[in-house]
């Protein structure tokens, strides 16, 4: 059915996206809390960079990334003076590229979650006196479960399909950077169809389990025992 | 040990301009129609909002000065929301344990207020199957649990019907003769008002008009609550004597006696009644051949025209204010004036609360 490369494509697939959702959600939920309670005036241009990716070719922001991940970029430069690697055509690169990628989707799960909650809850739980750090964990954090959970669902599946960003600045490096996605492009191109069906049909399935799973508890979430 | 508060403060239209002085014990209502600043002094004493240039302090505690600003949860102080905002994914219980666990460690009173709210019943549901009376109960237990210095109540009973409304009132009775907890409740209803406050602050647009006790407020004619249909004079009085062959009760007051229905009362108890303005009649003989068992001696102190058919009387019964509504055709017929020694009839006595 899967030859051992194929494996290795699925099992480093799966690491990545849930490497990169869980660095997605340590970033996105602060993220998510700062973008519903800021009154900053500029808070628009913040959530516009943060829904850029839903627009922007992957191409485009594989090609920045690139630039800024390289050994001559930014990224890349401070990498270097640490001794490390160069970021471009690394794992630890294709996680940073799919954190940007997907961070709308998590963010903006999120972020609707804690707008509907309100200052009210927070207020009260200050009153029962609970200090700041308290509340959050105590009250926003279980009372934003469904965007917590539906965030990273989309952030998860999302990284699964990524393509264009890995094309730009993973390529593919076996165990790497050789990612389903790529391996089926490839396979593709070599007219090994029946490979190619295998794994998009293990990708189809599980984005379709993913995406029902999300819809399930965007619907029927119901708080405490139903 | 009081509850100190100067706030002023300006917010587009709304400009609040007050300094606030009362006793740290009983139930003091804050008395307004809706914009007069009632839940916004709340907030500012809470800490929820911060005015610069205020001054609160609890029992010598200082909350707020130009140098200090406790944060809301560092101040010993329950608050009851309009909503109330219990948190939708802890039980009864926990959402009652939310405040004990986090308070100081010192004594808190969690069974206490379960019990005083009757809701023990309702340790282990969920917020969203508990009825809207249910909701306010345990979120006033929740205040309570952890033994405040302070119970803010903001419209306990708004969004209630009136069965509920008036079951509330009678658990917030409760509270009021068994807890040392002083309590600042905000209301827009004078009925509510009438029921559980013994001191009154009335405010209008941001400032204070009028405070003092209950009593005293409810009958000045020049303030509104002596206007309103249920307007009613608040009495203290002790049961001096169970009349056990008719079931009745005999209570005394500054006023002179007044025989009620016996309730189960003990000689020696006292209890909070009231009078209702339109349940006084006035007399200038003593009847003898009445069914009215309550007759008081009194005098007129002031009287003024309610609307065309109405006039409202002050008396002054022994010492004590009482209000009448009587049709200003009788207050001609008997052509009363004010200094008139005249018999004010109660037609009935309503129990407020036992202690």
């Amino acid at each position: 059915m899967f030859s051992s490369a194929e494996l290795t494509a699925l099992a480093l697939t799966l690491k990545l996206a849930l490497v990169s959702t869980i660095v997605l959600l340590v970033v996105g939920i602060p993220l998510a809390w700062w973008l519903a309670r800021t009154r900053w005036r500029f808070r628009f241009l913040l959530d516009a960079i943060i829904a850029l990716p839903l627009v922007l070719p992957p191409t485009v922001l594989g090609f920045y990334l690139l630039l800024a991940l390289g050994p001559s970029g930014p990224l890349g430069r401070f990498m270097d003076a640490l001794g490390g690697h160069s970021l471009a055509f690394s794992f630890s690169g294709l996680v940073i590229g799919s954190v940007i990628y997907s961070l709308p989707f998590v963010v903006q799960p999120i972020q609707q979650s804690f707008i509907a909650t309100g200052r009210r809850p927070m207020e009260v739980a200050a009153s029962l006196g609970a200090a700041p750090l308290d509340r959050f964990f105590s009250i926003a954090l279980p009372l934003a479960r469904p965007g917590i959970l539906t965030g990273a669902a989309l952030g998860f599946a999302h990284t699964l399909g990524e393509f264009g960003v890995v094309l730009m600045i993973g390529g593919s490096i076996p165990g790497e950077t050789r990612v389903v996605s790529i391996a089926i492009y490839e396979q593709v191109e070599s007219l090994q169809y029946t490979q190619a069906h295998w794994l998009s049909g293990a990708l189809l399935l599980l984005s379709l389990v993913l995406l029902a799973l999300v819809y399930r508890t965007s619907h029927h979430f119901r708080i405490g025992p139903s | 040990m009081s509850i100190e508060a100067r706030l002023s403060l300006g917010r587009g239209d709304f400009q609040m301009d007050l300094d606030l002085d009362i006793p740290a014990s009983g139930i003091t209502s804050i008395h307004g129609p809706s914009g007069s600043g009632k839940t916004t002094l709340l907030r500012a004493i809470a800490g929820l909002d911060r005015h610069p240039g205020s001054f609160i302090s609890v029992n010598e505690i200082t909350w707020q000065d130009d140098q200090t600003f406790v944060p809301v949860h560092q101040r010993s102080l329950g608050y009851v929301f309009q909503e109330s905002s219990l948190f939708p994914h802890l039980d009864v219980r926990r959402n009652i344990e939310y405040g004990v666990r986090r308070g100081k460690k010192g004594p808190h009173m969690l069974e206490k207020a379960m019990e005083l709210l009757g809701i023990e019943s309702l340790r282990d549901r969920y917020p969203s199957s508990l009825s809207g009376g249910e909701r306010r109960r345990v979120a006033i237990a929740r205040a309570l649990a952890p033994k405040p210095s302070l119970l803010l109540l903001d419209e306990p009973c708004s969004g209630l019907d009136a069965t509920h409304r008036s079951e509330l009132l009678g658990y917030l009775e409760s509270l009021h003769s068994e807890l040392s907890v002083p309590v600042l409740h905000v209301s827009h209803s004078a009925a509510e008002v009438l029921r559980l406050a013994d001191r009154l602050i009335l405010l209008q647009s941001g400032r204070i008009t009028a405070s003092g006790t209950l009593t005293d407020l409810q009958t000045r004619l020049d303030l509104g609550l002596s206007r309103e249909e249920g307007a009613a004079t608040m009495v203290e009085a002790r049961v001096r004597e169970i009349d056990q062959r008719y079931g009745l009760a005999v209570l005394e007051h500054s006023g002179g006696i007044l025989t009620v229905i016996n309730d189960a009362f003990e000689p020696g108890q006292r209890l909070r009644v009231s009078i209702a303005a339109r349940d006084v009649s006035i007399s200038l003989t003593e009847p003898e051949d009445s069914s009215i068992l309550n007759t008081l001696r009194a005098s007129i102190d002031a009287m003024t025209d309610l609307d065309s058919a109405l006039v409202l009387l002050k008396l002054d019964a022994g010492g004590s204010p009482l209000l009448a509504r009587i049709t200003r055709k009788s207050a001609q017929r008997l052509s009363l004036a004010v200094g008139m020694n005249v018999f004010a009839q109660v037609k009935s006595v309503a129990l407020l609360q036992q202690s």
